[in-house]
């Protein structure tokens, strides 16, 4: 059997979701000799390849770049996880939602400017520095999601668990102490 | 009091006049999730989560407030019923900002238990971030609007238990909010007593204790019970 083609994404997250991933320790290995890791930030390919059986989303939609590569994973991939409480909710990057319409303005201003101690400026470099966009929504409000796999991080115990449902062909099912946020 | 018999999911029961369903179904084994249910003070309705069907009634009724009758027949957990507490408990998450990861009740909330038995991985609806403060004036406590679902269940506690009358809901619907006194910060209010029994109610990481952070506030139903207990059944036992 051909190894399932899995590929990994990093959008408005703090990294903390693939720190726990590669937390998963020798299941690793295991899941090296099952799937193929064909886009990752652990791994140097750039561009989002074609005929991808799962792709692992963590982070938050925050920015332009994000909600472009989301739509080109969507159209490449067969299944797609939110993975951990900010692809799935939002989380701490949506919190500047609640600042208006206007939180992008703000929340430069107060992070590179008055915060600033050299150089006080908002960078601005289009087609470098990605656009903010103005309302962070969680993965599923702009694509639609097969599972969700909730947590802050989810621990290697709670990912392993979906991978192993994922790979066995299964419908993936979170329950007891592998469904909790936070 | 006159008994009446009645049905519940198949089982025939019978109860006093005058009980709800609620403490029929509980007293019978059954359970009923609720969230602003709390023992010891009179019921609102206000949450939703234990509505129950009723043979012959075209609407859910919430269990918490529906006095039995004679050969009522009721479903307590039908797939419908599923569907619908799920629906409510995802609207209450995107009501408010429920951030979990940073919450002082992350792991001892019951807005959160119940959603993981509901199964709840995400939430269908567009969360609505409204933009609500949080109130550290007063000298122990603290209250978090933005984690607060409107239970009234400190507003309760403190008429009922404490006899103090600081809390109350003001407004209606999406900005109904909960208030002390005159709606003043909760630091001025000359009607608290500082017992703490609001904190103590609380479902969520709403109100809290000054000092805790991430995961650490635990919502200690020990003294509440206590007073109950003392009150209802002439008993103190600690
Ligand atoms: S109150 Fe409960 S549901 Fe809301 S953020 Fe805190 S832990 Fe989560
Ligand atoms: S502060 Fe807590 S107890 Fe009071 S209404 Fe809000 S959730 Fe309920
Ligand atoms: S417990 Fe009955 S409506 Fe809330």
């Amino acid at each position: 059997m051909d190894r399932l083609k899995v590929a990994t994404v990093w959008l408005g997250g703090c990294a903390g979701c693939h720190m726990s991933f590669l937390d998963l320790d020798e299941f690793l290995i295991e899941l090296a000799g099952k799937i193929e890791l064909v886009y990752s930030p652990v791994v140097d390919v750039k561009e989002y390849p074609e005929n991808v059986d799962v792709c692992l989303i963590e982070g938050a939609v925050c920015n332009e770049d994000n909600l472009e590569i989301l739509h080109k994973i969507r159209a490449r991939t067969k299944v797609l996880v939110s993975f951990g409480d900010c692809a799935v909710t939002g989380n701490v990057p949506a919190l500047r939602n609640k600042l208006g319409l206007h939180n992008v303005e703000n929340i430069l201003q107060r992070a590179y400017v008055e915060n600033a101690q050299n150089n006080p400026a908002i960078p601005k470099a289009d087609g470098i520095v990605p656009r903010l966009l103005e309302r962070v929504t969680p993965v599923h409000e702009a694509v639609s999601v097969e599972y969700f796999l909730p947590g802050c991080p989810p621990p290697a115990d709670r990912i392993k668990a979906l991978m192993t449902q994922v790979l066995g062909g299964k419908e993936p099912k979170l329950e007891g102490a592998n469904l909790k946020f936070g | 009091m006159a008994a009446k018999t009645l049905t519940i999911d198949g089982t025939q029961v019978s109860a006093e006049e005058g009980a709800t369903v609620l403490q029929v179904a509980r007293d019978h084994g059954i359970e009923i999730p609720t969230l602003c249910h709390l023992e010891g003070v009179y019921d609102v309705g206000a949450c939703r989560l234990c509505l129950v069907e009723v043979a012959g009634i075209a609407k859910l009724l919430p269990a918490c407030t529906t006095k039995i009758s004679e050969g009522m027949e009721l479903k307590t957990n039908s797939e419908r019923l599923q569907k619908y507490r799920r629906m409510t408990l995802e609207l209450l998450f995107a009501e408010r900002s429920h951030v979990c990861a940073v919450c002082v009740s992350n792991g001892h909330c019951e807005l959160q238990t119940l959603a993981y038995s509901h199964g709840m991985e995400h939430v269908r609806y567009d969360y609505c971030f409204p933009k609500w403060k949080v109130d550290v004036t007063h000298r122990l406590f603290g209250m978090d609007h933005n984690r607060c679902i409107l239970c009234a269940r400190c507003v309760r506690v403190c008429w009922h238990i404490e006899g103090a009358g600081t809390k109350n809901v003001s407004g209606r619907g999406a900005s109904a909010n909960i208030i002390n006194d005159l709606n003043q910060p909760w630091g001025q209010s000359d009607s608290c007593t500082e017992c703490g029994k609001c904190v103590m109610s609380c479902p969520t990481g709403a109100l809290f204790h000054k000092g805790s952070t991430v995961a650490e506030m635990v919502h200690d139903r020990d003294k509440l019970e206590f007073i109950v207990n003392a009150r209802e059944k002439k008993q103190w036992i600690v």
